[in-house]
């Protein structure tokens, strides 16, 4: 024991480069499709070429005898196998029996109807040609709108009407408001379907380990755990008997926040062949299988005074499901509902969602997941209003927001917000824009008759998701701090990080908080044998809640090391600071890894005290939190192309306190990114027969390097009081802030045409056909 | 049919199918998971590897049509546990975040550098047009192969 020299370097709130990198840069990671075993086959899933067909035979013979095929198993087979769960539990939820192979129907195109098994991914392939399926072609419908019509084929003949749910919602007095406003007004805005795309498709290696009954399951997944719990339960395998792993996990974006058809499919061949077994999702199935996003037509109406107060808003939202409800769909809209007033003080509204079943695959939650849509209307709206009233956008964004002294302000949906300053990122974004230049420069552009637009987004949203009562599966996280005999630390995260880098956030927490330094630290994630129960990251979510478990076990642990440190030092009175405990009347200390050291050995443990240092934490978050920010957009368009150019891009989010300021920047930009790509490029396209037209890389337009905007990213902070962090989340702020900006501005450039609105994506064909019908 | 190719320095001699593509080539016969199939179609780039000096798309190209090439995958880039300048700046400036794409990216990035000691922002952007991330938004990527070229030029 020595006389103390203090740490002092601390980690929280510097841009510090990630600790996942090293095995990513260098090639070495290792994704599902890296994982190699002694015996593996191969499974090449048939799926159907059609949207609406019934399957009148199915022969698997020449396939079952081509070379190196094992076996083939159609959905005769795996009838013992549970449906595909929906999570969601509401009053007259519909829910189709969604069975993991197609039985005597398939509903959408890429349905799955058989899979083969074989010794290599090639002859796999080519036995797949071989299956021979009769189908009976059925009238599909892809449309929702359609499929709400009179007469439509009926996507489930039990239901005719096509729908799937309904919901209802009212806050404040809605007929009050309208009966009161100046004036109302109204508008169509539609998300578009949207296909995540993360960049590594979906894939499963199940192997059954027969002697031992012990099912290990690969998948690349956000919520390992929930995965277990479900497929287990469809498998009929006792949970303790099933390990998921999810592996390096290359992007999800909400598309892996899923059970899918293929996890307990290829449990199952596992078990009937004794044998490993992969399946790796091709591109072309990613398109046609994993679900979707948005997909919603909205009916808006906004009551307004003349002075530009907003008195209520209406929403009549038409939802796409798709043929079935994955783990969530029918909660998505639901959200869109809540996020429905943005951030604005109105305490009057109406909502009405119209869950509606189409011959497409499902949508579930994509980025952002119900929030981008709600803040691409209510945004568009404001904007629809301000042009009525002839007043600037950002000036009634001002008149409208909750104003900082009303925080928490309970919303007429039946959020609680927790904390913001509305107001403030929208003065930073206007004064970087240069907001009073541009608009006289766009008076003389306009008087040119040249096309320039400034659009302004305010957004609010909802992360941190979320508490247990308002989350399907529980909103709660876990985690586990445990520092080794010889001092160094393991954290032990339930959530499941896929690119957004809290190996290094989580071990910037701990090793602030223990005096350590980040190199002491490993953050394990993603082995439901390894870590205790979690939920998984999604929602914004992972550092707001699994960092907030972290600090809360680390807190946990401090007392405990505090306590071996004091018997060591036969001290009454003692402080834990730069990784040693030192007495606070000689100065004398000891370091972690002598106390760890004693801790384990144990000959001597202080009273009531258990051997070993480790510690573990559920956190169940009292509350959302709800980053806001602006989003401000300058375009020019070309007259003649209608081709828009993006001449400034200036985001401010405010997603509470920054733990890595280089993590936040990333996470800002690849969610710009996919807000632009709805905006102005992506769109999911099913023809009248329910054919994908946009099912591969070469037809869906993605953001590409050359395509982006440089994006000025910066922040106010208004910290969260939810968590002892203070953060709130960012991992979907870009996508939700962005789009509006981007159509708002393009609509502010063509307003001199008497343009109101135009719906996503905005290509240049879109823009081109404006400008032709108005000149 | 039999090949032989150099991947990494390190030669191949092998009877392959003639449909094997490269890329199954590099990550299940050489054993190196690095290079990712990211869309079986050229489109997307994750696959990405530099063929006699060239960067190309593994995915698309057989494994025969490489016979007598020289191949160097994202595993061949570092030295002695040295990082090649590319990889270092991709860390450094947070170029990656699911990863996923990064080992085509950072071949693609070479190969920019390559032809463009001191690249512009606009030849930087044009050059990974072939490469889709659909995490970063591209920027801190554009930012890596600033300070790559930068500090390779040193």
């Amino acid at each position: 024991m020595a006389t103390t020299t203090v740490k002092t370097e601390t980690f929280v709130g510097k841009r510090i480069r990630r600790r996942e990198d090293p095995r990513l840069i260098t090639g070495t990671a290792t994704y599902v499709e890296d994982i190699q075993m002694p015996g593996m086959h191969y499974a090449m899933i048939l799926r159907s070429p059609h949207a609406a067909a019934r399957i009148r035979s199915i022969n698997t013979k020449p396939a079952e005898a081509a070379p190196g095929v094992v076996c083939v198993f159609t959905g005769k087979d795996t009838k013992g196998v549970g449906v595909v769960p929906c999570g969601v539990a509401m009053p007259d939820l519909r829910v189709p029996q969604h069975t993991i192979l197609a039985t005597d129907r398939v509903y959408f195109v890429g349905h799955p109807v058989a899979v083969v098994v074989a010794r290599d991914r090639y002859l796999a392939r080519d036995a797949a040609d071989l299956i021979e399926v009769d189908y009976e072609v059925l009238p599909a419908v892809a449309d929702p709108e359609k499929a709400l019509a009179k007469g439509a084929p009926a996507v489930h003949p039990q239901w005719p009407d096509n729908i799937a749910f309904t919901y209802h919602q009212d806050g404040g007095n809605i007929d009050k408001a309208f009966a009161e406003a100046d004036v109302v007004v109204k508008q169509r805005i539609v998300s578009q379907r949207l296909v995540p795309m993360a960049m590594e498709t979906r894939g499963v290696v199940a192997e059954w380990r027969g002697a031992d009954r012990q099912l290990n399951l690969y998948t690349s997944t956000q919520i390992p755990h929930l995965v277990r719990t479900l497929v287990a339960g469809m498998l009929g395998l006792e949970e303790n008997r099933m390990r998921v792993i999810a592996p390096e996990v290359g992007g999800g974006f909400g598309s892996k926040l899923n059970v899918y058809a293929e996890e307990a499919l290829m449990g199952f061949v596992s078990t009937r062949i004794q044998k490993p077994v992969k399946w790796i999702e091709s591109r072309r199935e990613n398109f046609t299988c994993t679900i979707h996003g948005r997909g919603h037509v909205d009916y808006y109406e906004v009551a307004a005074k003349r002075d530009g107060t907003i008195l209520g808003i209406k929403l009549k939202l038409i939802q796409d499901v798709g043929a079935y409800h994955q783990l969530l769909t029918p909660l998505i809209p639901q959200l869109s509902v809540l996020m429905m007033p943005g951030i604005y003080n109105t305490q009057n509204i109406r909502a009405d969602i119209v869950g509606v079943f189409t011959n497409c695959v499902p949508t579930d939650a994509y980025r952002g997941a119900g929030r981008p849509e709600a803040t691409h209307g209510i945004e568009r709206m404001v904007d629809v209003l301000a042009a009525e009233l002839k007043m600037d956008p950002a000036e009634i964004r001002f008149k409208n927001f909750v104003t900082k002294d009303k925080f928490p302000y309970a919303t007429a949906t039946g959020l609680m917000y927790d904390s913001g300053d509305y107001a403030a990122p929208l003065r930073k974004a206007l004064d970087l824009v240069g907001y009073v230049k541009l608009r006289l420069e766009q008076a003389d552009l306009r008087k040119q008759r040249k096309y320039m637009g400034i659009g302004i987004s305010t957004y609010g949203e909802i992360c941190a998701i979320g508490p247990s009562p308002a989350t399907p599966a529980g909103g709660w996280e876990s985690a586990t701090v445990k520092i080794d005999p010889t001092g160094k630390v393991t954290i032990l995260t339930g959530t499941c990080p896929h690119g957004q880098g809290e190996e290094t956030t989580f071990a910037q927490i701990a090793a602030d908080e223990l005096g350590v330094g980040l190199d002491d630290i490993l953050v394990i994630r993603g082995d439901t044998a390894v870590v205790q129960y979690g939920i998984g990251t999604f929602g914004s979510r992972a550092t707001a809640v699994g960092g907030t478990a972290v600090y809360y076990a680390l807190q946990d642990l401090k007392a405990k090391i505090k306590k071996f440190g004091a018997m060591l030092l036969e001290s009454d009175d003692v402080t834990l600071i730069g990784g040693q405990v030192v007495d606070n009347k000689t100065g004398k200390s000891t370091t972690l890894q002598e106390i760890a050291r004693a801790s384990y050995r144990a000959l001597k443990l202080p009273p009531n005290t258990e051997p070993g240092l480790i510690a573990t934490r559920f956190w169940e978050p009292p509350n959302f939190t709800f980053p806001f920010g602006a989003h401000i957009v300058v375009t020019d368009i070309d007259g003649e192309t209608g081709q828009i150019k993006i001449r400034r891009y200036v985001a401010v989010d405010d997603c509470g306190n920054i733990l890595n300021p280089l993590i936040v920047d990333g996470q800002v930009h690849g969610g710009v990114a996919q807000g632009l790509g709805q905006a102005l490029w992506e769109q999911a396209v099913y023809d009248d027969d329910g054919q994908l037209t946009t099912g591969e890389l070469m037809d869906y337009a993605l953001p590409r390097a050359h395509l982006m905007p440089w994006i000025e990213s910066h922040h106010t902070c208004t910290p969260s009081p939810v968590n002892p962090l203070g953060v709130k989340g960012v991992g979907e702020a870009g996508t939700i802030g962005c789009s509006p900006a981007v159509v708002n501005s393009v609509v502010d450039a063509l307003a001199p045409l008497g343009v109101r609105h135009i719906d996503m994506p905005l290509t240049p064909e879109k823009i081109w056909k404006v400008l032709a019908a108005k000149h | 049919m039999n090949i032989n190719l150099t991947i990494n320095g390190k030669s191949y001699s092998q009877d392959v199918e003639p449909r094997l593509l490269l890329i199954h080539f590099l990550r299940d016969i050489a054993g190196l998971t690095g290079t990712h199939m990211g869309c079986e179609t050229s489109l997307c780039g994750a696959c990405t590897v530099e063929l006699n000096g060239k960067a190309i798309k593994s995915c698309t190209m057989f494994a025969v049509q490489a016979n007598g090439a020289e191949i160097v995958t994202v595993e061949g880039l570092a030295n002695d546990g040295k990082l090649d300048p590319v990889q270092e700046a991709f860390w450094n400036e947070h170029g990656l975040q699911c990863g996923f794409c990064t080992p085509g990216m950072i071949m693609a990035s070479k190969q920019i550098i390559d032809r463009h000691p001191s690249p512009t922002e606009e030849e930087i952007r044009h050059g990974l047009e072939g490469n889709v991330c659909r995490c970063t938004g591209y920027q801190h990527i554009v930012n890596a192969v600033k300070a790559a070229a930068a500090g390779a030029g040193k």
